[in-house]
């Protein structure tokens, strides 16, 4: 900090005009309260809960899932469940419902480049950086709270409806599943962050969840290619969701696949923040 | 205490602020003007730290902004009266900013008050006129209780009384001991609301001075005097007194004759020695607006033309003459606002300098010039470089300013 002293300093010494009369200086009589990371959650906060954009997405989502998933369930019978969790009904909400939350995690950030409201922010938090974490641990505690009380639900609607059937242990799926949506919505925040675009940072994520779930079809065709088309069909998002809640037991839980999207996310995050300080707004 | 020393930023290949260097200092209100895309908005928005400068840098009481301790509280900014989220409430937008900024909640129901909003508090502001939105942008802006305040247009979209009220809460600010820097195009609103002036024009810095100042130095003041038609010799020996008492005496289209330089009282003491009887003898002050039109001329990106409507036209019969085109003011005649001040030639307008010796009158008052294609800007040379006595020929025309904008 003694470098900008100094050249306080240096520059004053040339223009003594207006430091001149003493007077001239206003102090404010409100407090000055030293802002920390706390200061820029609770502004996250009060954001994403004062915009429809947020109920709709998070409505939608919670409709999907339990709607869909409560439809699964009354159309299954007990011994569909003997050796899978009760949460498998949400997986199918949740291949749809990804998408609520991509669109949210976007227009967390793109909406006030959309706007212009993130001058303002940058003029209230010219640490850009604080913003940015802010809106990342905000939204992803809101999606994976949702998420993970959506699938919730549904273990216990599909539990008590088919209940006894199984004793399968289904608590890990609904945190893994949560986490896994969630964390897509996060890494849709980053490339909103990126792209600062509403439309392209959704349609960039939807490319990235569907693309490799389409692709191993004409990948598998050639045989140079197979490998690549064997590994999409692996990690892709909709196959990782099925792994997570076993249905096909076979192929371990999706731990691998979570790795993945946690890497890219984590690789995403920081060409965010890399890129936030560097740009003008 | 705003500082920026030599000031550049560059998109590519096309320079929006040039060299730019000035100071802001507390206690007064500092108009900031220029003509649409001259760099204004840039400007300010290097000064919040959210464009970083090509080159050069400017600092807020020393520190370049994203330098600065509580920043929210030193410096308030209405950029952009529409930079808000349409779907959120104004008071929730306040709120979220006032968190941000480590502000008490409380201070966002005061600022509402003080901008006038608190029965809109709840609506979203999606809903708002511009008019409205200057006002939440306004109360953004005071929301820090800051030292330091930067405004970007805030008169736009306001009513009269809005107006009103703008210009007299900027003097309050100001005379707090702030430093108040607001931007405009609207020459006759700084005029009534600033103590001090920057005039830019593509991105260079035109004028940096007192109201006072550059309503004297800019302003061409002039006696119209008419002497009995009837009576030409009479207008002749007036004209002959008044030049050797040091005026500068040039005849107008009508016959009337144009003093400057001497006093009301003298012209008509030097009438009455001379035995000339006089028919009028009226004072004229350029306005403001008029001297601010002059000096950014040739600063302007973005001119109207004449609307041609080219072949949209019937044809003519056959020997009928085509209806006489009369100018309008400000279309395709770059020369309408500037009656270039007779005695100054091509004297560039900025600061105070020696007089040049007189030259022969630029042109009448208002003729239509060219289509204002490479009409030389007499008054965007530099301050101190002594300009050609007759007018600038427009191919050799103040060829400092243009070459950062040409090159591009």
């Amino acid at each position: 900090m003694s470098t900008p002293q100094h050249q306080m300093q240096q520059q004053a010494a040339p223009a003594p005009n207006w430091q001149g009369t003493p007077g001239t200086s206003y102090t404010s009589p409100i407090p000055i309260t030293r802002t920390h990371l706390g200061h820029a959650l609770a502004s996250e906060w009060t954001k994403i809960k004062s915009v429809r954009s947020t109920m709709w997405t998070l409505g939608v989502f919670v409709l999907l899932v339990v709607g869909i998933g409560f439809l699964v369930a009354a159309q299954t019978t007990n011994e569909d469940f003997t050796d899978v969790p009760y949460t498998i009904p949400a997986f199918f909400g949740l291949i749809l419902g990804q998408i609520c939350l991509i669109t949210l995690g976007v227009l967390v950030v793109s909406s006030e480049y959309g706007t212009g409201m993130i001058r303002t922010t940058f003029t209230a938090s010219p640490q850009r950086y604080r913003v940015l974490t802010a809106k990342l641990m905000i939204f992803f505690v809101v999606a994976f709270v949702v998420s993970a009380l959506s699938i919730g639900v549904v273990g216990l609607i599909t539990s008590g409806m088919h209940g006894g059937s199984s004793d399968n242990e289904w608590g890990g799926t609904v945190l893994m599943g949560a986490l896994y949506v969630s964390l897509l919505g996060v890494l849709a925040l980053a490339v909103g962050s990126m792209l600062r675009h509403s439309a392209g940072a959704i349609t960039t994520m939807l490319g990235v969840v569907l693309v490799p779930a389409i692709l191993p079809a004409f990948l598998l065709m050639s045989e140079s290619m197979r490998t690549i088309g064997e590994k999409m069909m692996e990690y892709n998002a909709p196959n990782a969701l099925a792994r997570i809640f076993q249905l096909d037991n076979d192929n371990g839980n999706g731990s691998s696949q979570l790795v993945l999207l946690v890497g890219v996310t984590a690789a995403a995050i920081a060409g965010a923040y890399a890129l936030l300080e560097k740009r003008d707004v | 205490m705003i500082e920026a020393v030599g000031l550049t930023k560059r998109y590519g290949d096309k320079t929006a602020v040039y060299n730019l260097s000035f100071q802001v200092r507390p206690g007064s209100v500092t108009g900031f003007l220029g003509p649409n895309g001259s760099g204004k908005s840039t400007t300010m928005r290097m000064i919040l730290g959210l464009d970083n400068p090509s080159s050069g840098q400017v600092t807020i009481g020393g520190y370049p902004y994203r330098k600065l301790p509580n920043a929210p509280r030193q410096v308030g900014a209405l950029l952009d009266a529409k930079a808000v989220h349409g779907g959120r409430h104004a008071r929730n937008h306040l709120l979220c900013l006032a968190q941000l900024s480590g502000i008490p909640a409380r201070r966002v129901d005061e600022v509402l008050g003080v901008v006038g909003l608190q029965d809109v508090a709840k609506k979203r502001s999606k809903g708002f006129s511009l008019g409205m939105g200057q006002r939440l942008g306004i109360a953004a802006a005071l929301l820090g209780d800051p030292q330091v305040l930067l405004f970007d247009e805030p008169v736009n979209g306001l009513d009269p009384e809005g107006i009103l009220w703008v210009r007299n809460l900027m003097k309050s600010l100001a005379a707090e001991g702030r430093t108040v820097f607001v931007s405009s195009h609207l020459m006759s609103e700084m005029a009534v609301t600033a103590d001090h002036l920057i005039v830019i024009g593509r991105g260079q810095l035109l004028a940096d001075m007192s109201v006072r100042d550059f309503i004297s130095h800019n302003s061409a003041d002039f006696a119209r005097v008419r002497t009995p038609e009837t009576e030409p010799q009479q207008r002749e020996k007036l004209t002959a007194a008044l030049t050797e008492a040091g005026g500068q005496v040039l005849p107008e289209q009508d016959g009337a004759l144009r003093v400057m330089g001497l006093p009301l009282p003298r012209i008509s003491d030097l009438a009455h020695s001379a035995d000339v009887r006089l028919w009028e003898l009226s004072p004229h002050q350029a306005s403001l607006e008029e001297a601010y039109m002059r000096m950014t001329q040739g600063a302007v990106d973005y001119r109207s033309t004449i609307d041609q409507r080219a072949g949209l036209q019937q044809e003519l019969p056959p020997g009928a003459m085509p209806p006489p085109q009369m100018p309008v003011p400000g279309q395709g005649q770059p020369g309408w606002y500037a009656p270039p001040p007779p005695q100054q030639g091509g004297q560039p307008f900025a600061m105070p300098q020696a007089q040049p010796p007189a030259g022969p009158p630029a042109g009448p008052y208002g003729a239509p010039a060219g289509p204002g294609a490479g009409e030389p800007n007499p008054y965007a040379q530099p301050a101190g470089a002594a300009p050609a006595a007759a007018p600038a020929q427009p191919s050799s025309a103040a060829p400092d300013l243009t070459k950062p904008e040409e090159a591009r």
